[in-house]
């Protein structure tokens, strides 16, 4: 599904990030840990296309993203690639629904209300369409951000730390919910964690081991 | 869900922002509205009222008042130049036409101008009821006169000495008989009160000719002459005749009214550069306003970014965002602005001044909106160059 070859990548003149292979089939679940500073969110972005890496190869659903313009690259991350950032950061002056709506608009894609609809009923969100993102308590917001990610049927599903400001229960939680809406669209799904408490929860993990 | 829509939603959810930044360019394209509707209703008029008199010829004096009472009807008159003399200028072969005018009297504020049918031909005014005068002691209103007086055919009045609103004493013992009213026409006569030169004198006479004696041509006077040149020649010659004389002054239209707009010139242009700087000012608060939201926003066009919009789309969507505003304070400016030279107009009206409308489109009007549009790139391009410029993956780590 994807496939990493080779990847360094540099911040400021200092390496950051050490990847020499890294392939991953349709519809896996993977885990991404090591400690913080490993690169795991530095990872994340290349995968989806918002960093180029300083050297390697990167290609994601069969598409070298090198091979793409800036513009075509961020067409094709708002189709194929869903996002879950540990900050949430709904678009505070649109509803839920207008915020679900933006990203098929962003995408490119038609603006499908029934898809949104949908995407919120399987999140038990459907009461929550009309609803301003100040409204929402963090677990609902959670679910929203969740719900963005997952609106264009996305190939490949990112989490950035999802659990870590949550407790146990919602922790586990979350964590459910990303794999079954990962499912519902088959998408292979990578969270970035260094949560102790999902870490047994799934068996496919890859280790960053700290600056290279 | 477009651009326009989403900029839209980011303006309402900073409500007091807005308002402030269209308040201010509504203030500046207001007052540039004005002052062009008012201007250009302002040349026209005086164009009108100006358009084929040469030159006019009254009493000694400043030229400028001379035009300012004999054309527009607005100043006091300079004074009155012998009959016999003007009669001299009439007949020379310079004039193709010469107009009397006799001034001096009102009624409730409205001049009285004795004359002959050929001012009215001049003006292309017509009787909306009754008939021109005839006679002396006839007389014909102007269409706000008879609006405001209410005076109508067969009526009957006395004309008060002096021109100004307060009026002096009353010549009650001759008064004048209304035989016409004139339709509106939009030129200087629509505010007077017409009749023949003779019914002035009469006037007068009664008043100073207590003495008993016949007044004949050569104690006679007339207050101004409007003269049409019979060849371009006579521009040459004329002016020079007319003030050898030392009781008459002649004055140019054309030149007073190029003077005096140059006189007024510097008030429309000052208040022009205060709507300019308004102007600009707003552009300042659009730019202030914009790059403010830009930094609490930098998540949000980050978050776009992710969900697939280009660097292109979020700089648009800024620039978007300043012009929406600054189109928005063109439209409502425009609208203010007509509003104002209405309220104007109803002041001036009040006065007995010239006609000002605020219903009048003027096509210029329109650039209105493209300076602003231009004031809003301008004041949006740095926030949306900036925002073209962010480093997505550095702003999501920063959180």
């Amino acid at each position: 599904m994807f496939a990493l070859n080779d990847i360094r990548h540099l911040y400021d003149g200092t390496a950051v990030l050490a990847v020499d292979r890294w392939e991953v089939a349709q519809g896996e679940h993977w885990l991404l840990v090591g400690p913080s500073g490993s690169g795991k969110t530095t990872l994340l972005h290349i995968l989806a296309g918002i960093l180029r890496p300083t050297e390697g190869r990167v290609s994601v659903a069969g598409q070298e993203l090198a091979a793409l313009s800036a513009h075509a690259l961020d067409l094709f991350r708002g189709r194929h690639v869903g996002i879950v950032l540990q900050k949430l950061h709904l678009i505070g002056s649109l509803t839920v629904m207008r915020n679900l709506l933006l990203a098929q608009y962003l995408a490119g894609l038609p603006q499908d209300r029934a898809r949104v609809r949908e995407v919120l009923d399987s999140l038990g969100m459907s009461d929550k369409a009309d609803t301003w993102p100040h409204e929402l308590s963090h677990g609902q917001a959670q679910r929203i951000a969740l719900a963005r990610a997952v609106v264009n049927r996305p190939q490949l599903l990112i989490a950035d730390e999802p659990t870590s400001n949550l407790d146990d229960m919602r922790a586990l939680q979350a964590l459910e919910l990303l794999e079954s809406q990962a499912r519902a669209c088959n998408a292979t799904l990578v969270i970035a964690t260094h949560d102790q408490r999902i870490r047994d929860r799934v068996s496919r993990q890859r280790v960053l081991g700290g600056a290279a | 869900m477009n651009l326009a829509s989403v900029s839209l939603a980011y303006l309402r959810s900073r409500p007091l922002s807005t308002a402030l930044v269209i308040v201010l360019l509504a203030l500046g394209i207001g007052t540039i509205t004005l002052v062009m509707l008012v201007t250009a209703q302002l040349e026209d008029r005086m164009q009108r009222d100006a358009r084929g008199i040469d030159l006019v010829v009254g009493a000694k004096g400043s030229p400028l008042q001379i035009i300012l009472s004999a054309i527009y009807q607005l100043d006091v008159p300079t004074g009155n130049i012998p009959l016999t003399q003007a009669r001299e200028i009439a007949q020379h072969r310079a004039v193709k036409q010469a107009i009397p005018l006799a001034m001096g009297d009102s009624v409730r504020g409205w001049r009285i101008v004795g004359t002959r049918h050929d001012y009215l031909a001049h003006y292309g005014a017509q009787p909306a009821a009754g008939r021109l005068w005839e006679k002396p002691m006839e007389a014909v209103l102007g269409a706000e006169v008879a609006a405001a007086t209410g005076l109508t055919v067969g009526a009957t009045f006395a004309g008060a000495h002096g021109i100004s609103d307060a009026g002096g004493a009353e010549h009650g013992e001759t008064p004048y008989v209304v035989v016409g009213v004139l339709a509106r026409n939009g030129s200087v006569v629509d505010r007077l009160v017409l009749t023949a030169v003779e019914s002035v004198w009469a006037v007068h006479e009664e008043h100073h000719g207590a003495a008993g004696h016949e007044v004949d041509d050569s104690e006679r006077e007339l207050t101004a002459l409007l003269v049409r040149y019979a060849s371009p020649l006579a521009a040459a010659i004329l002016p020079r005749y007319v003030n050898a004389n030392s009781q008459m002054q002649a004055a140019s239209p054309a030149w007073e009214t190029a003077r005096l707009f140059s006189i007024v010139g510097v008030a429309t242009d000052v208040l022009r550069a205060f709507a300019l700087v308004l102007v600009l000012s707003a552009g300042l608060s659009v730019f202030v306003a914009l790059y403010h939201a830009l930094e609490e926003r930098r998540y949000d066009l980050a978050i776009m970014r992710t969900l697939g919009a280009s660097r292109g789309r979020v700089m648009t969507l800024m620039l978007f965002e300043a012009v929406l505003l600054a189109l928005a304070g063109a439209a409502i400016g425009i609208a203010a602005g007509h509003l104002a030279a209405e309220a104007v107009g109803h002041a001036l009206r009040a006065a007995r001044q010239v006609e000002i409308t605020g219903w009048l489109f003027l096509p210029e009007v329109l650039w209105l909106f493209a300076l602003a549009a231009g004031v809003g790139v301008l004041a949006g391009a740095l926030p949306a160059w900036r925002a073209y410029r962010t480093d997505i993956a550095r702003t999501l780590a920063q959180g």
